[in-house]
């Protein structure tokens, strides 16, 4: 319609409407801008014909390449575990404490722990296995149940306290406040002297009067020498690790009415090839302790973590 | 004297309504929020009342507006909300990156990450993005249509409910009033008020179409109605839901599981469809060729690429739902009808840089120019950035990662930031009538700061999203994976810290733009050397003096 004009600087013919001195060019739509447009458009064709696209009534299109994302994830997950075979081949078949004598297993061993670790482990034990307050430092040297490769295998099956599980480590330290058997004077003279074996309090009256309430009550289970025992899971007092908290407060609080941590019973959830893979891993970290078969053949299962002072390092 | 008391009748009801939900709330949150609408609806009572010209009324003579001009008020407060809204969101966004690098500065519990994080969106996108959209579709729409806005009484109302909308949302998310659909946070009330504005919004557009004195209608205007429509589909289709109690914030969607996922990612897709992209590109097919004072490049392309994008963006959506329990026909429409939507976005951009074609020195000369430039370059990129993160095999990558973050980013900071700013600058000295901006240097400024600012944003969000996805899929040589995801949150953190930092840039762009604009209102000229001054040395300006003598020689 109204005035078309010939625009000089670009030597196009402009439409002829005009909107608030606004003007539009004639121009034609750039050949490289409809041809690659096609180019997408038949892609895009092509694409639905390959796979699941057009929707029916009951179904969609399954496209010719057989493609799902469930197959997709399927076959990623075949992948890694055709990677994984061999390890996991010849670790099914082998007792954990030979491990150590197959280097090149115990390496493939660590790193497969390494990553059941970062999916089950961590919540709780942290993501460098340092623990917190309540979880155990998996790092260090102080066991609870004991540190060598079967006995970690046996903690990781069968769990700490976890109920319903018949051979899972039990260790229950009493309420020896809040069931009346010792009195609040008693448990500050004793944590006083717990404390004082690791140097974090001053021996005075009250530490000679706690070592008389330990050796009555507690020596039972943390030993004389307060080195703890492992096969009832009581933590060594005498060092400077405390699982619960190393202040007077929280010792105290520990004594009056103990925290007793709980680790599920992996054995249930876990295969017995990735626990192993665990247990070489948490073995790894630093602390690990070789295995002495005939010597401890004890009674109970080991060792575990306790209710109070373990693993923590302060 | 009947439409004043109509009109306080009507806000006095909405006041009453108010109380009483501040009187039966069934949560703190909700009463707060009723207690906000109700002295809303008093200051809008007050203002009905003391607005109407009761001189007028009494000689009985209906008071006319002055018809000579068009209705530029909701215009102007439109442009004061969108730098203030801005500013704030900007601040929002530059703490929240904060947060991410420097945890212990949640605040619990109003002002942690997961209560911020929304209010950021939604002031950027809706305060800021939305007032933009508001006023410069009043102006842009009278100006093409040569008519002045059809019912200035609902134009106003548009405005200030659009306002109550955001302050709704806004304090709804710090209280922890939340129906946590990304970018469709706020609970049903505030759904509900923000239908009826959004209806008003649409009727006050349509209405000046309708009176309209050209006989076609201009592009800019095709994109404008097309987001609102389509805004209003998506608002109204995604907030379908059920609330708990009349009187009580919370709600339950109609939708549930994947269909509720479905729903939420075609509305959220399309919000950066049409608000996004639609709404500012019909900025720019107005301020562009006005700024350049050039005819737009292609009409023809201009038609072409309206109805193929609004055509192939409504069906995009599922692409954010690959991998997903969403049923893969649906994952491969999504996917397909990305990249088919490459080249329709890319004719905006075409369209907008080639209407520059006769007046590229001004690129040079102009910063208002380039920034529209800059706007038009980082849509083109994020338009194409898009289809392909869209692409299933790139998306396994780049999915649920900061790269998303990044993309997003280069297309609202780059896009959406820019084009506003400009339009801006075009707009503020012509609405209220002065010789020119207080300092055309100072947009020289915030075009730098801001750019910068973005590329730090983009590159260091780029190189985290990518680090973040390549961690999260690593398999050790003994197939087993390597990272934990706390693993790939310590590396993050130098890019996080980057990010932060281009993000402060932006945000001192922003603080400029408000000293320029707020200066240029009150009628202040910096004193400054013009922009383009091609050099000149009296000096020089002389024949040499020994040249003849050598030449003689």
């Amino acid at each position: 319609m109204a005035d078309k004009r010939y625009d000089e600087a670009t030597q196009t013919e402009t439409v002829g409407h005009e909107w608030d001195g606004i003007e539009e060019l004639n121009t034609p739509l750039p050949r490289w801008w409809l041809w690659t447009f096609y180019a997408c458009i038949v892609f895009a064709i092509g694409y639905t014909v390959a796979y699941p696209a057009w929707p029916g009534i009951s179904s969609a299109t399954q496209g010719v390449l057989g493609w799902t994302s469930r197959g997709q994830l399927a076959e990623e997950m075949d992948e890694a575990a055709a990677a994984r075979a061999k390890t996991v081949a010849s670790l099914a078949d082998m007792p954990i404490e030979e491990l150590p004598q197959h280097p090149e297993l115990m390496r493939a061993a660590v790193s497969g722990g390494a990553a059941a670790f970062k999916v089950n482990c961590v919540q709780c034990h942290g993501a460098g296995a340092a623990g917190s307050k309540g979880y155990p430092n998996l790092n260090d040297d102080d066991w609870l149940w004991g540190g060598d490769l079967q006995t970690i295998e046996t903690t990781l099956i069968y769990g700490i306290r976890q109920p319903g599980e018949d051979m899972t480590r039990q260790s229950m330290m009493p309420n020896f406040g809040s069931d009346g058997l010792l009195d609040a004077g008693q448990i500050s003279d004793v944590a006083d002297y717990v404390l004082s074996l690791s140097g974090k309090a001053q021996k005075s009256v009250a530490t000679q009067r706690g070592a008389q309430v330990f050796a009555d009550n507690c020596a039972v289970c943390h030993a004389e020498n307060a080195k703890g025992n492992r096969d009832l899971g009581a933590p060594n007092l005498s060092d400077a690790i405390w699982l619960d908290g190393g202040s007077k407060a929280e010792v105290e609080a520990q004594i009056h009415h103990p925290h007793h941590g709980v680790m599920p019973a992996w054995g249930e959830r876990l295969d017995p090839v990735t626990i192993k893979m665990l247990a070489a891993y948490v073995h790894s970290l630093g602390g690990g302790e070789e295995f002495t078969a005939p010597v401890p053949e004890a009674a109970g299962e080991g060792e575990d973590m306790a209710e109070d002072t373990a693993e923590t390092r302060e | 004297m009947v439409t004043v008391l109509a009109r306080a009748g009507l806000w006095l009801a909405v006041l009453f309504l108010a109380v009483i939900g501040v009187a039966l709330a069934a949560d703190g949150g909700f009463a707060i929020h009723m207690s906000i609408v109700a002295l809303a609806a008093l200051i809008a009572v007050w203002f009905t009342v003391r607005s109407a010209d009761y001189g007028a009324i009494a000689r009985g003579i209906l008071k006319m507006p002055d018809e000579g001009r068009y209705d530029d008020d909701p215009v102007r407060w439109g442009v004061i909300a969108t730098v203030f809204w801005g500013v704030v969101g900007f601040a929002a966004g530059v703490f929240i990156a904060a947060q991410l690098t420097w945890p212990w500065l949640n605040l619990e519990p109003y002002l942690n990450f997961s209560r911020l994080r929304p209010l950021h969106t939604s002031a950027v996108i809706f305060a800021f993005g939305g007032n933009a959209l508001i006023a410069t579709s009043y102006y842009v729409v009278q100006r093409t249509c040569r008519a002045r806005l059809a019912f200035p009484g609902l134009a106003r109302f548009v405005f200030w409910g659009y306002q109550l909308f955001i302050v709704l949302a806004a304090t709804g998310y710090v209280l922890g009033i939340s129906q946590s659909k990304e970018y469709a946070e706020p609970e049903w009330y505030v759904d509900w008020w923000l239908t009826i504005v959004w209806v008003c919004y649409l009727a006050v557009f349509v209405g000046t179409i309708i009176k309209r004195s050209e006989p076609h209608i201009y592009v800019a205007n095709w994109f404008y109605l097309s987001f609102i429509i389509t805004v209003a589909m998506l608002h109204v289709v995604n907030n379908l839901d059920w609330p708990v109690s009349f009187v009580g914030s919370k709600s339950y969607p109609v939708f549930a599981g994947v269909q509720g996922a479905l729903v939420q990612w075609w509305y959220g897709h399309n919000a950066v469809g049409f608000f996004l992209t639609a709404g500012f590109l019909a900025m720019m097919y107005y301020f562009v060729p006005k700024q350049a004072e050039r005819p737009v490049y292609s009409y023809r392309l201009s038609i072409i690429h309206f109805w193929s994008l609004i055509f192939i963006y409504i069906w995009a959506g599922p692409h954010h739902l690959h991998y997903t329990a969403l049923p893969d026909w649906a994952q491969t429409l999504g996917m397909v009808f990305s990249i088919m939507l490459w080249m329709p976005s890319w004719g905006g951009m075409i369209n907008g840089l080639m209407t520059l074609n006769g007046a590229w020195d001004k690129v040079r000369t102009d910063p208002i120019i380039r920034m529209m430039v800059m706007a038009l370059a980082f849509y083109g990129m994020s338009t194409f950035e898009g289809p392909m993160m869209s692409i299933k095999f790139v998306n396994s990558l780049s999915h649920y990662t900061d790269w998303t973050i990044g993309h997003v980013h280069s297309g609202a900071l780059g896009w959406n930031g820019m084009i506003t700013f400009g339009a801006i600058y075009y707009l503020v000295p012509r609405l209220w009538n002065r010789e020119r901006l207080y300092s055309v240097r100072m947009v020289n400024w915030h075009f730098w700061l801001a750019t910068i600012g973005i590329v730090f944003y983009a590159a260091s969000m780029w190189v985290a999203g990518i680090m973040q996805g390549l961690m999260w899929r690593e398999y050790g040589a003994d197939g087993y994976l390597v990272n934990t995801f706390a693993d790939t949150v310590a590396r993050m953190y130098p890019m996080y810290a980057m990010r932060a930092f281009g993000g402060l840039l932006y945000l001192a762009g922003g603080a400029i733009m408000v000293l320029n604009v707020w200066k240029t209102i009150a009628g202040q000229l910096r004193e400054e050397a013009p922009m383009h001054n091609a050099s000149y040395d009296p000096e020089a300006d002389k024949p040499l003096p020994g040249a003849r003598a050598a030449q003689a020689n």
